[in-house]
């Protein structure tokens, strides 16, 4: 293959970044610009509507004082915890059930998968009602085998709990991921393992998981990004992080620090130590993982 | 000869005839060339006629004023009224008004942006974060040339505008708050429903006779939850005369009369339990809905603000009920009459481009006509002293009179004016939860509170004090 050097080459790319032009343009004023002026605006006591005044790292000093912080990132990670290797293990149950073949297979499917395409606000509008310590479905269903539930959303102890049932019940995506490697995985290499007399379990542990390592490598990296930025559903289903607070995260301390409270720099320097806390915890999970994840033909 | 000329001339043009419709069947119409043209011919047209109909007559040009304001459903529909008799009134400004959600953010971002409103309607604690940032414009002037001045108004409704001295915003509607209660459940509980508390020691009494438990100790009917509705946590202390912030700017919220208040709400936690009224609470719908606790006659009284006429009216048409000043401490006589007052404002933000055009709306909303108009229409009561002899005749609330004479009162009470309120409050309502789940007693709730609030307080009357605002 040669490269074109010829005198139609530097047209050729000119009209490549004409017609890629309206995506550099928004990712230029939309993406690349904010990132970068929030990194100096962390450095300034900032509230939006007065220029900004440079404060060195008073901003991250006040952070490290500030007890709603820690909660906060406690919050973040105590959910984190829960949240994401139960969701993994959900989904990858369920994927391995739905690649089994059973009749009415594209049914039940879909019906595992539709969760996920629930919008976030009707969700936690739905699972309000579901939750509802009165009222709820699931108290009621709880009750039929005489088991008295909690009041889910008025008891700090429940809160985050059921947030992270919430969060299981939407996993669609990941289970999606998981069904299509494990519809990868060689037969001939679970054909050998049954000629070798291996059962179920020892297919699935020596087979089934390290050929589908890749995708949980992903699946990680995904969650991680993910349940340290849980925003949405909390902010609505919890307002001001209710009951004391056991579901301020992180990231809805920042969007009142910035909205709010009008303290923009402070929120800067919130979202910057996220994006550092995330890529130290991606980085870890590439490098512990490099022994344990098996890539096709490398 | 002539004879056959003629016929050699009919011949000529029949096959001339036949010739042109055997061109026309043969070649290709190009049809392009006709509608294309033809099209936009129909466009401009269009767009000529609709730029006619629709321009104004040059001499008839109106200035544009855009109005944010906050309110969906009656009480915009009522400002709407205003704003359209304000059009028709005179030819030289049109306000625009739009209803906006979260307009605090909305704002905020508008004018960050230098592309804000004419006018915003915020809420009254906005007022102080608002100004300290220059955000908004100081009415001063504006105000002593249009004679708007502080003695037409009832004082708290005029106070909440000021921030170090300037008017920062007029008011839209003012709320006082009373204690609205059931008269049949009153009744029913062998109560005279013509009698309401006066103290809180007699509400206590009336509160345990109000509520009931089924055989496990579960609540059926409340007489009164704390935490419904659950806008005003910060009150509690206020009512039991302590202050959130003294005049040094020291916060308060650990004096012994805001311990006792916050007692107050701790002690429903230990009679009825605090699992026990959170599930019964969470039976219940939201404010706006039928499900509502009051309006479905689940709990027998409730602190609410002069609106509540609206909804009861609205969902529960039927239900007898009545308001009554909220019960004082019995050894505080002096803090009777005690009232939470709230305030919608109006105000022009900073980089308005039509301030001058803007205020002359405010002028004629500020007038008896505009405010008793915009007043009349949300149901509420005027800010103004002087009100015309049918204002209160007009009105449906019949006990509009009652929440009037409140917030004259001595002891309205009203968060501190304070940049950093939405904090502080934030604060207050975690160490609410604290207390009534019985986790933290209140001195210890509310002196953690001030322990971290405090430190954030200085910090930001400091980074004021570097930019010259205070």
């Amino acid at each position: 293959m040669t490269r074109n050097t010829g005198p139609g080459a530097k047209r050729e790319a000119r009209a490549g970044f004409v017609f890629a032009s309206p995506w550099l343009i928004g990712f230029c004023i939309f993406l690349a610009y904010p990132l970068l002026a929030s990194i100096y605006f962390s450095f300034c006591d900032y509230s939006v509507l007065k220029p900004p005044v440079y404060v060195g790292l008073d901003n991250y000093k006040e952070l490290m004082g500030d007890e709603l912080f820690w909660k906060t990132l406690s919050n973040t990670f105590s959910y984190a915890a829960i949240a994401l290797p139960l969701g993994m293990l959900t989904s990858l149950i369920l994927a391995m059930l739905l690649n089994t073949k059973v009749k009415g297979m594209p049914l039940f499917r879909t019906l595992f998968f539709i969760p996920s395409l629930v919008p976030q606000v009707s969700l936690a509008c739905l699972w309000l009602w579901v939750f509802n310590g009165e009222h709820g479905v699931l108290n009621t269903l709880l009750l039929k085998f005489g088991i008295e539930g909690p009041n889910w959303l008025g008891n700090p102890a429940w809160s985050k709990p059921a947030l992270v049932v919430m969060a299981v019940w939407g996993g669609g995506n990941a289970m999606l991921i998981y069904l299509a490697s494990l519809q990868d995985v060689p037969t001939s290499l679970l054909e050998a393992a049954d000629l070798d007399g291996a059962s179920g379990w020892q297919k699935t542990l020596n087979v089934t998981l390290p050929m589908i390592s890749p995708v949980m490598l992903f699946n990680l990296v995904m969650g991680i990004i993910g349940s340290l930025q849980v925003f949405t559903v909390p902010y609505i289903m919890f307002p001001n992080g209710t009951p004391e607070r056991s579901t301020y995260f992180y990231t809805s301390y920042l969007f009142d620090n910035a909205f709010r409270f009008h303290k923009m720099g402070y929120a800067s320097a919130m979202g910057w130590i996220m994006f550092l806390m995330i890529l130290a915890l991606t980085y870890g999970s590439l490098r512990l993982s490099s022994k344990h994840v098996h890539y096709q033909g490398g | 000869m002539r004879n056959v000329s003629r016929l050699n001339y009919f011949a000529i043009f029949a096959n001339t005839l036949d010739e042109s419709q055997k061109r026309l069947h043969s070649a290709p119409v190009d049809r392009g060339a006709f509608t294309l043209p033809a099209l936009g011919a129909i466009v401009l047209a269009t767009v000529f006629a609709s730029e006619s109909l629709t321009r104004p007559e040059p001499k008839h040009e109106r200035v544009h004023v855009t109005y944010w304001e906050k309110w969906t459903n009656f009480e915009f529909d009522a400002m709407k009224h205003v704003v359209d008799e304000f059009n028709k009134s005179q030819d030289k400004i049109q306000v625009d008004l739009v209803s906006m959600s979260q307009i605090e953010n909305k704002t905020l971002m508008a004018i960050s942006g230098r592309i804000p409103p004419d006018l915003a309607g915020l809420y009254g604690q906005n007022v102080s974060q608002y100004a300290d940032e220059n955000a908004v414009m100081p009415l001063d002037e504006m105000c002593a040339e249009a004679g708007i001045k502080k003695e037409s108004y009832i004082p708290v409704f005029w106070n909440i505008n000021v921030v170090h001295g300037h008017i920062y915003s007029l008011p839209t509607t003012p709320a006082s708050t009373a204690l609205h209660y059931n008269r049949k459940m009153f009744r029913d509980a062998g109560l005279d429903p013509d009698k309401p508390p006066q103290t809180i020691e007699e509400f206590d009494d009336d509160i345990q006779k109000l509520t009931k438990m089924d055989a496990k100790g579960h609540i059926q009917q409340a007489g009164f939850i704390p935490s419904e509705p659950g806008w005003w946590n910060w009150c509690w202390g206020a009512f039991f005369g302590g202050k959130m912030m003294d005049d040094k700017g020291r916060l308060t919220l650990n004096s012994p009369e805001n311990i006792k208040g916050f007692e107050w709400i701790q002690s429903f936690s230990k009679k009825f339990g605090a699992d026990n009224i959170q599930s019964f609470k969470t039976g219940m719908g939201n404010f706006d809905s039928p499900q509502n606790g009051f309006m479905s006659e689940l709990v027998a009284s409730e602190l609410q603000g002069v609106w509540m006429y609206n909804f009861v009216t609205k969902y529960n048409p039927k239900m007898d009920w009545a308001v009554a000043p909220f019960p004082h401490p019995k050894d505080r006589p002096d803090l009777a009459n005690g009232t939470v007052v709230d305030l919608d404002v109006i105000c022009i933000p900073t980089g308005a481009k039509h301030p001058k055009e803007a205020f002359e709306f405010l002028k004629y909303l500020q007038s008896q006509k505009g405010m008793e108009m915009l007043c009349l229409g949300q149901k509420k009561l005027s800010p103004l002293l002087q009100v015309s002899p049918d204002f209160y005749s007009k009105h449906p609330n019949k006990f509009i009179k009652l929440f009037t004479e409140l917030a004259k009162s001595k002891n309205t009470l009203y968060p501190p004016k304070m940049g950093i309120w939405a904090q502080y409050n934030d604060e207050i309502s975690a160490a609410y939860d604290s207390i009534s789940l019985m986790h933290k007693t209140p001195k210890q709730a509310l002196d953690d509170v001030v322990a971290h609030m405090q430190p954030a307080l200085d910090s930001y009357n400091e980074r004021l004090r570097l930019r010259g605002i205070k």
